[in-house]
């Protein structure tokens, strides 16, 4: 995605300045980050150093093995001391092994010191190294099969799927991919996001979607990768890094190539009412598995939207895009990893709703000039007018269309009525093809005239954002969320799920997945230049 | 006893014609296929009723499927007198009645605690009801002065949702419903009117206000989500279901009608 020439006049001291007050609000919640870790990141550090499985009622092993660490000798040291210690000391001859062990209660964990802490951190480091091997392979192999294939060009169409039946979801997977589907989502069965588990193995049962597990991960890649060799066009896949176990589901897709996932900044705390602090410290770590992965992320401030209004929030979206630039940014990831989301929710009601829509998307284009924005339909105003909707649709693709948004969402007519039916994807493609085909220039020759209605729109919407981080800068980011700030939704730093496995790291904490995601002589190329 | 007959009206009294879209499980490549699939879709509509029928569109979709338009003439006949509709049995009040309803009839707040319950996580429904914001040009009943409304957000457990209730000493739980797989939402209703009679079996004091002595000590319930069928509130055990375009006016009006007893003497004059 190359950059257009500025459309709006938009005064780069004052984008300089939002990206400063950006930095200003998100600065203390890195370091926080920092300082603590939680039950989910020790859990995705032992994913990553390939444990896997779950026990007889279904609790996964990294879940026991953490609980009883938790339990026995505290977390506070990170899990990896403790366990590698157990496992080099006890003679096991593997993760799996220790963790049936200890949850057994037959294994007694310690904080090793002096030589048996170097044996233990050695041991730690050789296992996330081979992790890490797996994952930078992974990413090499997703390189070799868009060789092999090809890659699309944008606007990348992007179809969901969720039947909540893995099996039922890769035939509906693939057809997609042969009606024009350039990236398939698999949404989430609806419980998983407020799990503190990830679970096992393929799943035929879910609600409203699939469970996120890593053999359901497997069969869809494996299951794309044949349509993709077929068309002769890689076909990506995404899932969702969002919920209470957003380290972990990371460290699965790395290790499964998955090529996108959601994973907002603050969307668990708005939207599902997990805890702030426990969203931005998993968030952080698994969006640094994410950059090592070669990862998009897709963020997720279309949802502000569905509770907001488009207009009056339209500046709110526009502080969290550059909250989440600022917190993928130090976490490593690339600008071309940086799916920042928004959406076409303005009311059809609203005179001039369109070109409203024109301003807010080409500002978000501008702002971002080399990352791949993910464009999302309108939801909100989709009354059941099938038909009504189709036009809005069409809408909603020509803006996507002339503002050169990179990841499109198609829009179904029956959204809101029910899961799309195949006819309504195969109606969707029809109108984002008419579009592209009767519109795809129409960006090259659109110039709002300097100081015209969508000039003055975005930089009013900028000037909004700036003086709302200026706000959040001096208040606090998570006084901010409190105070109801985004989606209008009021969420205090202490309440929330998913708290009570936050905590502070102890002097010599150790975690041997971080220093490899850390430290950019190891970290390779997902890091920033 | 026959009421009104009509039939569907395309452009002339009486000409009974409708649209209909759907997709058969066929090919459409050949010439023959597509013979068989047009076949197919006019035999379909000649069983739903229609004849005669015309496709006047049909795609192939992929290798398998057909997608048709059809037009034609209904042969059924709707008889009026034989609908049947669940009135409202309140009337809709503007916002500053119900306020002044709560604190003449109520003599306090009343408490309204909100919630998405079991695994269904699309707050979207009861937001648009409890938010200030609202929804339809509404306002949500966050916004009513005599209303304290607590809203739990996602995915809460039935039985938390019911201590919770009981603590907060509320007088009405609303919960949305938005998740219907495997009919998803009608469990729910129900897991929640059973969470509700257990805490009052086990001895939870009345928390209601005057009419809570009916419901056994519970709070008034109602759900709400864009898929269920308002009449079946008595089957699934709560008081009052609110189905798709319900308005925050609305709920907050039969919370009123539902908890505060009618004044005597404005009876007839809100209509």
């Amino acid at each position: 995605m190359t950059a257009q020439g500025s459309k709006l006049g938009l005064d780069p001291a004052m984008v300089r300045a939002a990206r400063h007050l950006a930095r200003i609000a998100g600065q203390p919640i890195v370091d926080m980050a920092r300082s603590h870790s939680t039950v989910s990141v020790e859990r995705a550090v032992l994913r990553l150093a390939g444990l896997d499985g779950a026990d007889e009622g279904g609790m996964p092993w990294v879940n026991r093995l953490v609980d009883a660490v938790r339990d026995t000798t505290g977390l506070e040291h990170g899990v990896a001391l403790p366990a590698w210690d157990a496992l080099v000391t006890g003679g096991y001859p593997d993760l799996a092994t220790l963790a049936r062990d200890a949850a057994a209660g037959q294994v007694k964990f310690r904080v090793p010191e002096g030589q048996d802490a170097a044996a233990a951190r050695a041991a730690a480091r050789a296992a996330l190294a081979r992790g890490f091997a797996v994952i930078d392979a992974r990413r090499a192999q997703r390189e070799s099969m868009i060789a092999e294939t090809s890659d699309p060009p944008r606007p990348w169409i992007y179809l969901i799927v969720a039947t909540g039946d893995i099996y039922e979801d890769i035939p509906q997977a693939q057809a997609a991919a042969r009606e024009g589907a350039d990236v398939i989502a698999v949404i989430r069965s609806t419980g998983q996001s407020l799990l503190d588990y990830v679970p096992e193995g393929a799943t035929r049962e879910g609600f409203a979607g699939t469970y996120a597990t890593r053999e359901n991960f497997r069969l869809m890649r494996a299951a794309l990768d044949d349509v993709s060799r077929e068309l002769g066009r890689y076909v990506r896949l995404t899932n969702y890094a969002s919920g209470l176990c957003m380290p972990e589901i990371a460290a699965l897709a790395g290790r499964e190539r998955l090529d996108m996932m959601l994973n907002d900044c603050m969307y668990g705390i708005i939207f599902r009412d997990i805890n702030p602090r426990r969203t931005f410290i998993d968030q952080r770590f698994s969006r640094q598995i994410h950059a090592r992965a070669g990862i998009i992320i897709n963020t997720g401030e279309d949802n502000y939207l569905t509770t907001a209004d488009a207009v009056d929030a339209a500046h709110t979206v526009i502080v969290s895009q550059l909250l989440n630039e600022f917190f993928g940014a130090e976490a490593g990831l690339a600008d071309w990893q940086l799916g920042l989301g928004h959406a076409f929710e303005i009311s059809p009601e609203v005179p001039d709703s369109f070109v409203l829509e024109l301003a807010h998307a080409q500002l978000v284009r501008e702002l971002f000039p080399d990352a791949p924005l993910k464009y999302m339909p309108p939801t909100k105003h989709m009354t059941g007018n099938v038909f009504g909707g189709f036009l809005l649709d069409a809408f909603f693709n020509l803006a996507g269309v002339m503002t050169g948004q990179s990841i499109l969402l198609v829009g179904m007519m029956t959204e809101g009525i029910h899961t799309p039916f195949l006819s309504d994807r195969d109606l969707a493609l029809e109108n984002v093809r008419y579009v592209a085909r009767a519109a795809g220039r129409l960006g090259e020759n659109f110039s709002p005239p300097p100081g015209g209605f969508v000039q003055q729109r975005a930089q009013q919407v900028l000037a909004d954002a700036v003086e709302l981080l200026r706000r959040i800068g001096s208040d606090g980011l998570l006084n901010a969320i409190a105070d109801g700030t985004f989606g209008i939704t009021r969420r205090p730093a202490d309440a929330g799920r998913g708290l009570e496995g936050v905590f502070e790291r102890a002097e010599g904490y150790f975690n041997p997945a971080a220093e490899f995601l850390e430290d950019p002589a190891v970290a390779g190329e997902g890091r920033q230049a | 006893m026959s009421g009104p007959v009509i039939r569907p009206y395309g452009d002339t009294t009486g000409d009974g014609r409708v649209q209909l879209s759907f997709t058969l499980p066929v090919p459409f490549g050949t010439e023959r296929e597509r013979a068989v699939a047009e076949g197919a879709a006019l035999q379909l509509a000649a069983k739903m009723g229609l004849e005669p029928a015309m496709v006047v569109h049909a795609k192939g979709m992929g290798p398998a499927f057909t997608f048709f338009i059809v037009y034609g003439r209904a042969s059924h006949l709707v008889d009026l007198s034989e609908v049947t509709v669940a009135e409202r049995e309140f009337p809709v009040l503007p916002a500053a009645e119900i306020n002044l309803r709560i604190r003449s009839g109520l003599g306090r707040e009343m408490v309204v605690l909100g919630a998405c319950i079991g695994t269904d996580a699309h707050t979207v429904g009861i937001d648009a009801i409890l938010n200030v914001k609202g929804h339809a040009g509404e306002k949500g009943l966050e916004y009513y002065r005599e209303m304290r409304v607590v809203n739990l957000g996602a995915q809460v457990d039935v039985t938390d949702l019911a201590s919770r209730a009981k603590a907060e000493h509320a007088d009405a739980v609303l919960v949305s419903q938005v998740v219907t797989q495997r009919d998803a939402h009608l469990a729910g209703a129900r897991a929640l009117a059973d969470a509700f009679s257990a805490g009052a079996a086990s001895g939870g004091a009345a928390s209601g206000g005057a009419a809570g002595g009916e419901r056994g000590g519970r709070p008034l319930l109602v759900v709400g989500g864009p898929r269920f069928d308002p009449t079946m509130a008595a089957d699934l055990g709560v008081d009052k279901i609110f189905g798709r375009g319900t308005t925050p006016r609305e709920v907050a009006s039969y919370l009123v009608h539902a908890l505060i007893p009618e004044p005597a003497a404005a009876a007839g004059a809100g209509a």
